[in-house]
């Protein structure tokens, strides 16, 4: 049987509050990262942050005519 | 959150520090004067900001004010301790530790500082940084306890948000952008000042110097006269940007000639005709100041709102053609 220590009933609301402020501090990143990437608009511009050698961002020679 | 707050486990039944300690600590009376100003100087900007971002400009500019106000009370936790307004504080009432003050306040402004840049960018972040240390450290650490314009100089931290919230939307300073400044800074001291002359403060026991106390209340009343009369343009050359507009001004108009009028009778009064009337004078302009600077950048929304239908002054020479 596991014995709460008194303690943490003594900070509940104080963890409480810790994990959700946590939990706030988490769906801000990853909002900013929505909002931030939708921005970019164009795929090729998402490509970019990719540290992969993408061939298509590669401007290719004569791909005007 | 420190060495201190271990020690509680020892001790069962010592009061232990709660969230809202932790948040008393940020001053939230403060920070919603902060939250107001960033937020019009954020909408009133030419630029549309995505909503989500613009909260969370707004965010980390309360929680940077508040971040400088956990180090502010880090430390003043000794003369808190002597003033009867701040005796109740969260330090010296004991209910949190000068260290977790510290620990809160450091935290809290590299989070808003960080999150601000990766949200609105360099200027913005940049901005909000100088905020935090030219309150906490040219103020708090500096010129709080060795000039008795400790308050004018405040004031100019406190005068930074709507700036930064202008530069979240735009990405740069203007001249609206620093007009805004200019009038939360211009404002504070006479609103201060007349705050001053009717209550009685223990900053004088505290070793903080206070105009009303190193150089009387007479030279006090002239400094809030002089410190209105500069307001005046300021207040009313907003009104003449890309933001102001004739519902600006004529709120500015009637608000100006008000705390004008009232800094003047100020002027004119002596001590003995003030103590008569219970500082009936004093206690009113300090009320006209309030609705002042709330009045002013309110216009300034009202303004922003008009500007899908052309703008106030559009919609006014429309009315006066018709």
């Amino acid at each position: 049987m596991r014995v709460e220590h008194e303690l943490h009933h003594r900070r509940r609301g104080r963890n409480w509050g810790v994990g959700l402020l946590l939990v706030g501090f988490v769906a801000l990143i990853f909002g900013l990262t929505v909002v931030k990437t939708l921005s970019l608009g164009s795929i090729v511009e998402l490509e970019r942050f990719d540290h992969v050698a993408r061939p298509q961002l590669v401007p290719q020679e004569g791909a005007a005519q | 959150m420190t060495d201190a707050s271990m020690t509680d486990l020892s001790y069962p039944g010592a009061p232990e520090a709660g969230l809202k300690d932790y948040f008393a600590l940020l001053k939230p009376r403060v920070m919603s004067l902060v939250v107001f100003t960033a937020l019009v100087g954020l909408l009133v900007a030419p630029v549309a900001v995505n909503p989500f971002l613009g909260f969370v400009a707004i965010l980390c500019i309360a929680v940077g004010g508040g971040a400088s106000g956990a180090l502010n009370m880090w430390w003043d936790a000794d003369i808190d301790a002597i003033m009867r307004r701040t005796k109740s504080r969260p330090i010296p009432a004991g209910k949190t530790t000068p260290g977790d003050a510290l620990a809160l306040g450091l935290a809290l402004s590299g989070f808003s500082v960080l999150v601000l840049f990766l949200a609105a960018g360099p200027l913005a972040a940049g901005l909000l940084a100088f905020t935090i240390f030219f309150y906490a450290v040219i103020y708090t650490m500096w010129l709080k306890r060795s000039t008795p314009q400790n308050i004018v100089i405040g004031g100019a931290a406190g005068a930074f948000p709507p700036m930064i919230g202008w530069a979240a939307a735009t990405g740069n300073i203007a001249i609206e952008s620093v007009l805004m400044f200019a009038l939360t800074f211009m404002w504070t001291p006479p609103h201060f000042w007349a705050l001053a002359l009717f209550v009685k403060s223990d900053y004088g026991d505290a070793g903080v110097p206070m105009l009303t106390e190193t150089h009387g209340r007479r030279s006090t009343r002239r400094h809030i006269l002089a410190y209105t009369v500069l307001l005046v343009p300021v207040a009313l050359g907003l009104g003449f940007t890309s933001i102001g507009g004739p519902i600006y001004l004529a709120i500015a108009v009637v608000l100006n000639l008000q705390f004008l009028g009232g800094a003047w009778q100020l002027f004119r009064r002596s001590e003995e005709q003030a103590e008569a009337d219970g500082y009936a004078a004093e206690k009113k302009v300090f009320k006209i100041s309030l609705g002042y600077l709330f009045l002013h950048f309110g216009a300034l929304l009202i303004e922003a709102a008009l500007r899908p239908w052309g703008g106030s002054w559009q919609i006014l020479s429309g009315l006066v053609g018709a």
